[in-house]
């Protein structure tokens, strides 16, 4: 005859079994913790490529990004921006992008903020150049990592992407960002950036920037493809990456790349 | 009860086994590790069809889309400097936000006639080191400042050479 | 639109399109709170565990005040989450990877044990409490409740021998020595959430963790010694005033207030830990010059130039240094203490404002800055809960929480008898 203490005991722990769901115990699978097996046999990982001699800053790529992503037209945040660098004779450094280059560069006067400018006269110039940015969708995403809820992560083709029913806002990915990418949508109020146009590129478009960017100074491609125009730029001539000291292995590759670039 | 020192960690258990079963209703069920590993790839596994498809439509459909329709404005602007622009760079995305290019609330694409749409690439710029320099440009201010460039450029044939 | 954290921020010079001050105010109170819960547990445990007799009364005081300020820790970073219902994800899909989501375990974790351990100090009272009112035939609304309330509380052991009231002191023992790395844990995880962060220049750095636990320790024993010393005085100028026709006292707290011996055993503690922290904060800058890495000219612009008042004036200066002096003048008062902890409190929590803050007053791009004007008059929720009147509801309500959980676990004795000593 069973006792009432055996009896509590064991139904206890019935419940507790039956209630742990077998997806808890995924964590402790070895085989799902190493990620690099499937990322060898992925077919596609894509890559993006600027060429910063190309670009004039119209500012159409920001433009058409905006309308295409819906994100705010009239709102300060953006998921791609070009940037402006002036260096002068005396080797000073000047640089700006105003509302993110939306509208392109109409002044020469550099935006210094809070309604401030700083013209700089044609004599005085040394070099100046655009270039623009996008989300890097870095190999190593400090973003990813530091999620506390699993609301972004990378797919097995290297785009890093933001699950909105499960963001819960906290920012960590925001601040994580060495370049700056990420933001709060105005609307949805979860982590947004780039995704390199997940929803065209997975239809064999191009994103939007690279389909608006009237001059070719971006180009997306495919890094596993060794025929695809973008991938044998990357293996065959100089690019340089940004900010490649924080080992985030950023995959947007930068043709004409100056020492100035931030 | 001989020894009662182990209550408090038999309610903290309790309480664990509440959360692991209030868990498996809460969290949905696709919810893993992806095949980025744990570090990259927690998440919702059905959220990744959700962005392929659902949640954006695409707008842009680039230059080839409007060729069949618009035969003569895509002829006409493939033999200027302009054939490098998209067509939607200045009449907005062919399809709306639902993925239609034509609709009863959208019956014409807007057209960009302002002067800031040309000044984009037509402002001087004075960066002989970028791409700007291969680029015409005027000075907004004393060149007819109210007008619109389209007035006397067209879009689709910007040359002047046969209008002088 | 407004983007988030765009009303509150001022860009100069060249910053990138998105960055705003997202990490706001809030998020100073976040490590300030938890810094007070677990310095308060220390100071509770170095009588419990290492058996410092003078901290006796002080020590059950600290315990039931880090309780009521448990309540109140997660509260900040709720509030500043975009989706605070959502908070519950932490717990549900937790990214071990990210330091947030760790805490989510050490915190639950750390509330256990102080539960159980205020449960063990307290279970007489509540056995007792509930045997009385169990004999009372009638009983009031008050006392219905009062009745399952404590009856509940006992969780069936009624046992109150000798024999099981030294298992529970045993018991209290063990939960103060375990609970003493996990306070620690709880804290370095605040600091590790900072220290981790590679993109950001002045956080990163592994000393962070130990910064914070050491200033946590410091605001938490400052804080206790500074609500002990307003509720004794209060107490004792209520029983002067209601006793001074009878003449007679209930307690020897009643007559004398506040023993100035435990105020200077625990003045000692709290210069410890706060020479400690000095020093790792002064390391750390030392450092910073003398390595001159990459960020290191926008760093020094902010931390010699922009926040020079915020950093050496008000959280060296008035924070540190002068309650340093204020506490090694020998002969302390009551009153000096009293001072010297609230500028010890100041201290850290510009501490915390210079490090969440500080943080974010320079660009990625290293050549342009962000000014942080923090909200004082709300026109919505989001410049309510991130503004003036988010700090001041959050400030207030440890205080308020310890006035209703006192009258569970009351913290001084009522009678000699009540309570266990």
């Amino acid at each position: 005859m069973i006792t009432r203490r055996d009896f509590l005991k064991k139904s206890v722990t019935g419940i507790a079994a039956l209630s742990l769901p077998l997806a808890a115990f995924e964590i402790i699978d070895p085989k799902k913790l190493m990620a690099s097996e499937a990322a060898d046999k992925a077919k596609v990982r894509w890559v993006f490529l600027v060429d910063t001699y190309q670009c004039v800053g119209c500012g159409l790529c920001v433009k058409a990004c905006k309308l295409e992503n819906e994100i705010p037209y009239e709102s300060n945040v953006t998921r791609t921006w070009v940037e402006r660098y002036v260096i002068t004779n005396d080797g000073k450094f000047h640089a700006d992008s105003p509302k993110g280059a939306r509208d392109g560069f109409l002044t020469t006067k550099i935006d210094l903020g809070e309604g401030k400018t700083e013209d700089i006269r044609k004599e005085d110039i040394a070099k100046a150049f655009f270039v623009p940015k996008l989300c890097n969708q870095c190999e190593n995403p400090p973003c990813v990592q530091v999620c506390p809820v699993g609301a972004t992560y990378q797919t097995t083709d290297g785009v890093v992407l933001v699950d909105r029913t499960w963001c819960i806002g906290c920012g960590y990915c925001i601040m994580g960002c060495p370049y700056g990418v990420r933001f709060f949508h105005p609307v949805y109020h979860t982590a947004e950036k780039c995704n390199f146009c997940y929803h065209r590129i997975t239809k064999g478009l191009k994103t939007a920037c690279v389909e608006a960017c009237p001059f070719g100074a971006r180009r997306i491609g495919n890094i596993k493809d060794p025929d695809d125009p973008v991938t044998k730029i990357i293996m065959t001539q100089r690019v340089g990456i940004l900010k490649e000291e924080y080992g985030t292995k950023p995959q947007v590759f930068y043709l004409g790349l100056d020492k100035e670039v931030r | 009860m001989k020894n009662h020192v182990l209550r408090p960690l038999f309610v903290v258990i309790g309480i664990g086994i509440l959360l692991l079963v209030a868990r498996s209703l809460y969290v949905p069920k696709d919810f893993g590790i992806g095949e980025r590993g744990y570090m990259y790839g927690w998440h919702r596994l059905s959220n990744e069809e959700e962005w392929k498809n659902k949640i954006i439509k695409v707008k842009y459909r680039g230059r080839e889309y409007c060729k069949d329709c618009h035969a003569d404005k895509y002829d006409s602007i493939n033999k200027s400097p302009h054939k490098i622009i998209m067509c939607e760079n200045c009449h907005g995305p062919a399809n709306d936000a639902s993925g239609e290019h034509y609709s009863e609330q959208r019956p014409k694409l807007p057209i960009d006639r302002t002067r800031a749409q040309c000044l984009r690439c037509h402002y001087p710029l004075p960066y002989s080191t970028s791409g700007r320099a291969k680029i015409r440009s005027i000075d907004p201010d004393k060149h007819n400042p109210d007008t619109e460039c389209a007035m006397c450029h067209n879009p689709h044939h910007p040359n002047l050479e046969g209008l002088r | 639109m407004l983007a988030h954290g765009e009303i509150w921020t001022i860009k100069e010079l060249f910053v990138y399109p998105n960055e705003f001050i997202y990490w706001s105010v809030q998020i100073v109170m976040y490590p300030f709170m938890t810094g007070l819960v677990a310095g308060a547990f220390v100071l509770s445990s170095l009588y419990h565990v290492f058996g410092i007799k003078q901290l006796k009364d002080m020590a059950r005081f600290a315990l039931v005040f880090s309780f009521a300020l448990l309540f109140v820790a997660p509260l900040p970073i709720t509030l500043h989450l975009q989706y605070p219902f959502r908070a519950v994800n932490v717990l549900m899909t937790s990214h071990f990877t990210s330091a947030i989501a760790a805490f989510g375990i050490v915190f639950n974790t750390y509330f256990a044990i102080v539960a159980s351990e205020l449960w063990f100090l307290y279970r007489k009272r509540f056995v007792d409490i509930s045997r009385e009112l169990g004999k009372k035939q009638d009983k009031t609304l008050v006392e219905k409740i009062r009745y399952l309330l404590f009856t509940t509380l006992t969780l069936g052991a009624y046992d109150i021998s000798e024999e099981a009231l030294h298992r529970d002191e045993k018991a209290v023992k063990v939960l103060a020595g375990i609970g003493i790395p996990v306070a620690c844990f709880l804290h370095g995880y605040a600091g590790f959430i900072f220290g981790s962060v590679k993109a950001n220049a002045l956080w990163m750095t592994p000393l962070m963790p130990v910064i914070f636990i050491m200033s946590a320790i410091v605001s938490g024993i400052a804080l206790c010694m500074l609500t002990y010393i307003i509720t004794m005085e209060i107490k004792k100028f209520l029983a002067t005033r209601r006793n001074a026709s009878r003449g007679v006292f209930r307690s020897k707290e009643e007559i004398i207030g506040v023993e100035v011996s435990v105020i200077k055993m625990t003045a000692k503690y709290l210069l410890f830990f706060l020479v400690f922290a000095i020093s790792l904060e002064l390391l750390d800058l030392i450092f910073r010059g003398y390595t001159a890495v990459k960020s290191w000219d926008v760093l020094r612009s902010v931390i010699y130039g922009r926040d020079f008042i915020d950093i050496f004036v008000l959280q060296y200066g008035i924070g540190n240094l002068v309650p340093l002096i204020l506490f090694l003048i020998p002969g302390l008062t009551i009153r000096r203490a009293v001072l010297g902890v609230i500028l010890v409190l100041f201290g850290v929590f510009m501490m915390r404002w210079n490090v969440v803050i500080g943080g974010q007053a320079f660009s990625l791009t290293f050549a342009g800055y962000m000014h942080y004007h923090m909200p004082i008059i709300p026109h919505d929720w989001n410049t309510f809960k991130e503004g003036l009147g988010g700090v001041l509801s959050i400030a207030i309500m440890p205080f308020i929480l310890f006035w209703v959980i006192a009258k569970i676990f009351p913290v001084f004795a009522e009678t000699p008898n009540e309570l266990r000593s």
